[in-house]
């Protein structure tokens, strides 16, 4: 096979992802009464980059042919840190910004260390340390609450040059620091791995539980650099249940949009956070056709729906029937 | 009782309780360790009235983790049961606003809309091959939105009929709660399923291996969807007896069944790939959970600490008898 098309079947559900949300955002501008400015990109930005975030660590942990569950308690629990200790002179919110992100990389490395060195399933393992990360969060604001480094936050989701999000060029800044580094490593291949056959990827003495390991914990930081970006957005902290458990779910949704195989080895952050773009935008779609707010978690539940029935296309491919048992 | 004269008892036991699980008899002694440490801060705690009220609670967990219990045994999960749960409850009291007719078929019109779920699920599973736990949660997020709709995003102002009443807080046999009466008729029905049955043992064919059950001629994809619809019945009509108890639906009513019943169901000792697995291991894991929530909520902790306790007991468990097998 020649490079290119080696190149454009292995970006196909990146390439589809990005499509949909492009398709998507113009019939949102479009119909957006405000038109295509600064102001209706900023906003719709500032949405997308959180579920983007939640999105990207999800999709570590998916490629490794895992799930992690507890992404949107992260989420919430450092976002609840963040109202606490993202605050004061520049030292003290440089000291709240490194406890946050380590306290992600540390809730990360904690499932990642259950699930692989205590050998639990994933979805039990992480449904439970879901549990204790939505319990230190409501520890930490049983009341909503808490208020962060304005400046900061107005500087990282207000406006590069007047047009430029500068949520989007922080994602962007992510993708280049964590997401490209990883997937070019040995660990990260080793992730791939492992999500493709880890049986063949321990026979050939790949680094599996090494690289499964460092996608759990760099999952656990990206929901905590999503976390973060939720202060930033609303300046308090809260510990709320079911904002927690949409997140884990809309990033699902998203890491499915965006391409990413639900058995693991195949697709890439970028896709997911295409994924995660489209799937807000199609959300906030009722809007600016004027429907009731009321029917959104309906929609969203179906564009949900619809889109992991996706995959099922696949079966038409499947030539022997005892293909359709893995 | 001690694993000593459970040691005892099995022996004279039937086959299928004999060759339980040694997860079983872990859980069992840690529903003894539970219960001294509980009567150390009270009293009352080892009383008959105190432990039957414990038993009628876990009842509903137990109707719930009986649905939950058979999809896991097919090394599947069930993700919808908060909606479910929460549906089939709405449900059932919206029925009983449409007159006498309505009131008669509440319940059944409750537990079909769980049914429809479970249902949803299980094509989804079987038929389109989507992992269940996506699927799930799927259809865990359109009940919701559904639901939402339906409400219009507030509790409903509907109240239960007098029969879910009945069957959620009433006696029948003086002393014994209905809740518990019929989660063991349900609990009955299940072993009876389970054990004696082809539906049963092509449950844990396909938990064990699907590709086999399918070659060995069993329709591998309707038994998935029956037992998918079962699961989604049973959350509703947990859903339903929930709302008997307390007379009225309510949103998020069932988000507090989601990990209680999959933690009850693996900490029974069932393997949470499937195809191992004995009621009996359920009914400790859901006494256990209950047990355990009424001793933290006796301590008087508060919610958060109770969520940390919660998910650290899980893992500890798990990490004691749940591990998968070493790699290789």
């Amino acid at each position: 096979m020649k490079d290119w098309r080696y190149w454009l079947a292995e970006q196909r559900g990146t390439l589809l992802a990005f499509g949909i949300f492009i398709v998507m955002f113009a019939i949102y501008s479009g119909n957006h009464p405000a038109g295509f400015t600064a102001n209706v990109v900023q906003t719709a930005a500032n949405k997308g980059v959180l579920l983007a975030f939640v999105a990207m660590a999800q999709t570590l942990v998916v490629i490794t042919a895992g799930i992690d569950l507890s992404v949107g308690m992260i989420f919430t629990l450092t976002n609840c840190m963040a109202s606490w200790l993202v605050i004061g002179t520049g030292l003290e919110t440089a000291f709240g910004l490194v406890a946050v992100l380590g306290t992600g990389l540390v809730c990360g490395a904690i499932n990642g260390a259950i699930v692989i060195y205590g050998r639990l399933q994933p979805i039990v393992a992480t449904i439970a340390t879901g549990a204790v990360y939505f319990g230190l969060a409501l520890l930490l604001r049983p009341v909503p609450g808490g208020s962060v480094n304005e400046d900061l936050a107005d500087f990282l989701t207000g406006r590069f040059f007047g047009v430029v999000p500068a949520s989007l060029v922080a994602l962007f800044v992510v993708v280049l620091v964590v997401w490209v580094p990883f997937s070019r490593s040995e660990l990260g291949r080793a992730a791939y791995a492992a999500g493709s056959s880890e049986t063949a990827a321990y026979m050939s003495g790949v680094p599996i539980r090494r690289g499964k390991f460092l996608a759990y914990t760099l999952a656990g930081l990206l929901a905590a650099i999503g976390g973060l970006f939720l202060t930033f957005f609303t300046y308090t902290g809260e510990a709320a249940y079911a904002s927690g458990n949409a997140y884990t779910l809309f990033s699902i949704a998203a890491v499915v949009l965006g391409g990413v195989s639900l058995f693991g080895g195949k697709g890439s952050a970028i896709g997911a956070i295409f994924g995660a773009l489209a799937f807000r935008t199609i959300g906030d779609l009722l809007f600016v056709f004027d429907f009731d707010p009321l029917w959104q978690p309906l929609f969203q539940g179906i564009i949900l729906l619809i889109a992991v029935s996706l995959g099922a296309f696949a079966l038409f491919r499947v030539r022997n029937r005892l293909e359709w048992f893995l | 009782m001690s694993e000593t004269t459970l040691g005892g008892i099995a022996s004279r036991m039937p086959k299928f309780i004999r060759r339980a699980d040694p997860a079983v008899a872990t859980a069992f002694a840690c529903i003894v360790i539970l219960l001294l440490v509980g009567s150390l801060y009270s009293r009352s705690f080892l009383s008959p009235e105190y432990l039957l009220q414990q038993l009628k609670v876990a009842s509903f967990l137990g109707v719930i983790a009986t649905g939950m219990m058979l999809v896991v045994l097919l090394g599947q999960i069930d993700l919808s049961v908060p909606w479910a749960v929460a549906t089939g409850a709405m449900m059932a009291c919206a029925a009983a606003a449409y007159g006498p007719v309505g009131v008669a078929l509440a319940i059944p019109f409750g537990m079909l809309c769980g049914v429809a779920i479970g249902v949803v699920n299980g094509i989804g599973v079987a038929y389109l091959r989507i992992p269940s736990m996506i699927i799930t949660l799927a259809t865990n997020a359109v009940a919701q939105g559904l639901m939402v709709v339906y409400t219009g995003g507030f509790s409903p102002q509907d109240s239960a009929t007098a029969a879910m009443r009945y069957l959620a807080t009433g006696f029948t046999i003086p002393g014994v709660p209905n809740a518990v009466i019929i989660w063991a008729l349900i609990g009955a029905a299940i072993v009876f399923v389970l054990t004696r049955t082809s539906f049963g043992r092509a449950v844990y064919g396909i938990g064990n291996r699907e590709r086999a059950a399918y070659l060995s001629g069993i329709d591998t994809r309707r038994v998935v969807l029956i037992a998918f619809a079962v699961s989604g019945g049973l959350s509703a009509f947990g859903g339903v007896l929930l709302a008997g108890y307390a007379s009225k639906a309510a949103q998020s009513m069932g988000d507090a069944y989601l990990l209680p019943s999959i933690a009850a169901v693996v900490l029974g000792g069932t393997s949470i790939l499937g195809g191992r697995g004995s009621y009996l291991g359920t009914v400790a894991g859901v006494i256990l959970i209950t047990l355990l929530q009424s001793i933290l909520s006796v301590m008087q902790m508060p919610e958060a600490g109770r969520q940390i306790i919660y998910g650290v007991v899980i893992v500890a468990m798990l990490l004691l008898y749940g591990r998968a097998p070493a790699s290789r």
